[in-house]
């Protein structure tokens, strides 16, 4: 079963030809990684998933991206429902200005949910499954801003897994943690992947071979190669991903 | 070559740095000079008339004794009209345009006659206040038509605060409450707002403090020379400081009797200005800690 499907997908912004006539199919429940060097396109791809390029004045596209079968581009396609089921991890934790508590709230309070003994329960959940919940416990009142960034960006995959997303997008989420940090956030992709479908974005290709089961090599705008993992890794197709693994550029 | 501390170039140049900075110091502190030669001169001048009565008075005798209390009042209910008016729809304003508005020319010229309104002088907004609120709209002069010109007055202040407020947010703030589902009008409401609101409120109270002060706006629209009595609606004229003031100083009867009034009106309208800008500053720091705490 495909859970995310683009089908030629050429991408614009403005004249600039940031994507070439990408097709891709994206498996449930799988973790699939965007490796290549900057300004390649694929974290603008990624942001094409829950449509977060919309954003951005003079950005155009054209092809079709499906989810579970619907096209989200089409016309009356809610942008609020489609991002309540795909959920995004930025590059540097975005904690809101609130406490612990109401941060992984907010995304069940603004889709309509008011039931306090619920969204207690689903907090907890988030947390829990973000393994942040024995740290944050006993403070789950005090500020977003009083834990460390490493704890931030838990916080953030939390906040986004409260709304139980069948799809979560990373845009290099350990970017700008230490290693001890990231080392945590991988354990989790690996544990989350079991709930729900993670496309993840990163410049690092061993974070990329420890966490995905397939990975996408970019290489200015086109999407060279796509593969298992493994085989990406060890024995690939084409000569650029072979050079940029082995770290000849980029 | 040894480093050369003492040569002849870098003494000049350290010499000039020192005559450089030592200017600036003296200019600066001039600034405040200027400012505590106004307020001593005008607390030595009016300080004599300035007790209970005086502030909780009428005056009486052809404005030659008595108090000001009308005036503190009328001030007081022209600065609350004026923000009843200008905060909401500057505020809203100023969502719209760095939140809604496309990005372009329009935002463009939307500022640009923003920034114009703000630079048209203030007795231009009294005679159009009296033009449109008291003739047109025919509330005659009263303090709603005096606390709308105000309000106009002050518009300008608040939009520009309100939407560089929202603009300095970051964007990651925006993309993380949008990416899990929730619609703009949220994103403002939930996130945005509560971050911007110290320096909204900082605007709006500052606008204020310009707004008490001012004179012309109101000569047309609102102020009384004397009344009797307080105002018993916002269609009503009242008396106001700064007019009072004006008043006591050009119009009087007795000069030796008068002048002391003006100088104690004028103290007291400095201290209300002065109070408004320490409560702007209570409000932002309230605002702040509670943003970090949350």
């Amino acid at each position: 079963m495909n859970k995310i499907e683009a089908k030629n997908v050429d991408f614009y912004y403005g004249t600039f030809h940031a994507l070439k006539g990408i097709n891709i199919t994206i498996p449930n429940n799988e973790v699939v990684a965007f490796i290549g060097p900057s300004g390649c396109g694929k974290s603008t791809f990624l942001r094409l998933f829950n449509r977060m390029n919309d954003l951005i004045p003079g950005a155009r596209l054209t092809g079709q991206v499906l989810i579970d079968g619907q096209d989200i581009y089409e016309k009356g396609v809610d942008v609020d429902v489609l991002r309540r089921g795909v959920g995004m991890v930025f590059q540097r934790p975005n904690p809101f200005p609130k406490s612990i508590f109401e941060n992984v709230a907010y995304g069940l309070r603004v889709n309509g949910i008011k039931d306090k003994d619920f969204i207690r329960q689903r907090v907890e959940e988030a947390l829990t499954s973000a393994a942040l919940w024995n740290e944050v416990k006993d403070k789950l009142k005090e500020s977003a801003y009083a834990l460390s960034g490493g704890q931030q960006q838990r916080l953030c995959i939390a906040r986004a897994m409260a709304v139980q997303p069948s799809v979560l997008l990373m845009d290099e989420p350990a970017s700008a943690l230490d290693p001890i940090s990231t080392a945590k956030i991988e354990e989790l992709i690996c544990e989350l992947s079991s709930q729900t479908t993670i496309v993840i974005v990163t410049h690092s290709m061993q974070q990329a071979a420890r966490v995905s089961n397939k990975t996408a090599f970019f290489y200015l705008g086109e999407m060279v190669e796509y593969g298992e993992t493994k085989k990406i890794f060890t024995n690939p197709e084409k000569e650029a991903t072979q050079n940029y693994i082995t770290g000849r550029f980029g | 070559m040894p480093l050369q501390f003492d040569s002849a170039y870098n003494k000049r140049k350290r010499a000039l740095q020192q005559a450089m900075f030592a200017c600036f110091r003296v200019l600066s502190y001039s600034i405040v000079l200027v400012l505590f030669i106004i307020l001593g001169f005008i607390l030595v001048k009016g300080v004599s008339v300035i007790n209970w009565n005086f502030l909780t008075q009428a005056p009486t005798d052809g404005m030659t004794k008595g108090g000001i209390w009308p005036a503190i009042v009328g001030t007081f209910y022209l600065m609350v009209g004026s923000a009843v008016f200008a905060f909401p729809v500057g505020v809203v304003s100023g969502i719209y345009m760095s939140e809604y508005a496309p990005k372009g020319k329009l935002v463009a010229f939307i500022r640009t006659m923003t920034n114009n309104l703000a630079g048209i002088p203030s007795i231009v907004f009294g005679l159009f206040g009296m033009a449109f609120f008291v003739n047109y709209l025919d509330f005659g002069d009263s303090i709603l038509a005096g606390s709308l010109t105000l309000g106009l007055l002050a518009l300008p202040i608040v939009i520009r605060t309100t939407e560089e407020a929202f603009r300095d947010i970051p964007s990651s703030y925006r993309e993380g409450s949008l990416a899990l589902g929730a619609t703009k009008t949220q994103t403002i409401w939930h996130v945005l707002l509560p971050m911007a609101m110290p320096r909204v409120i900082t605007g709006l109270i500052l606008s204020l403090g310009r707004v008490s002060g001012e004179t012309a706006p109101i000569l047309f629209t609102c102020a009384a020379y004397f009344l009797p009595k307080l105002p018993d609606s916002i269609f009503d004229q009242c008396m106001a400081l700064p007019y009072h003031l004006y008043v006591v100083a050009t119009s009087g009867t007795d000069i030796d009797a008068q002048m002391p009034i003006a100088y104690g009106t004028a103290f007291v309208l400095i201290v209300i200005v002065l109070l408004m800008n320490l409560v702007a500053n209570a409000i932002r720091k309230h605002f702040e800690k509670k943003l970090k705490q949350k």
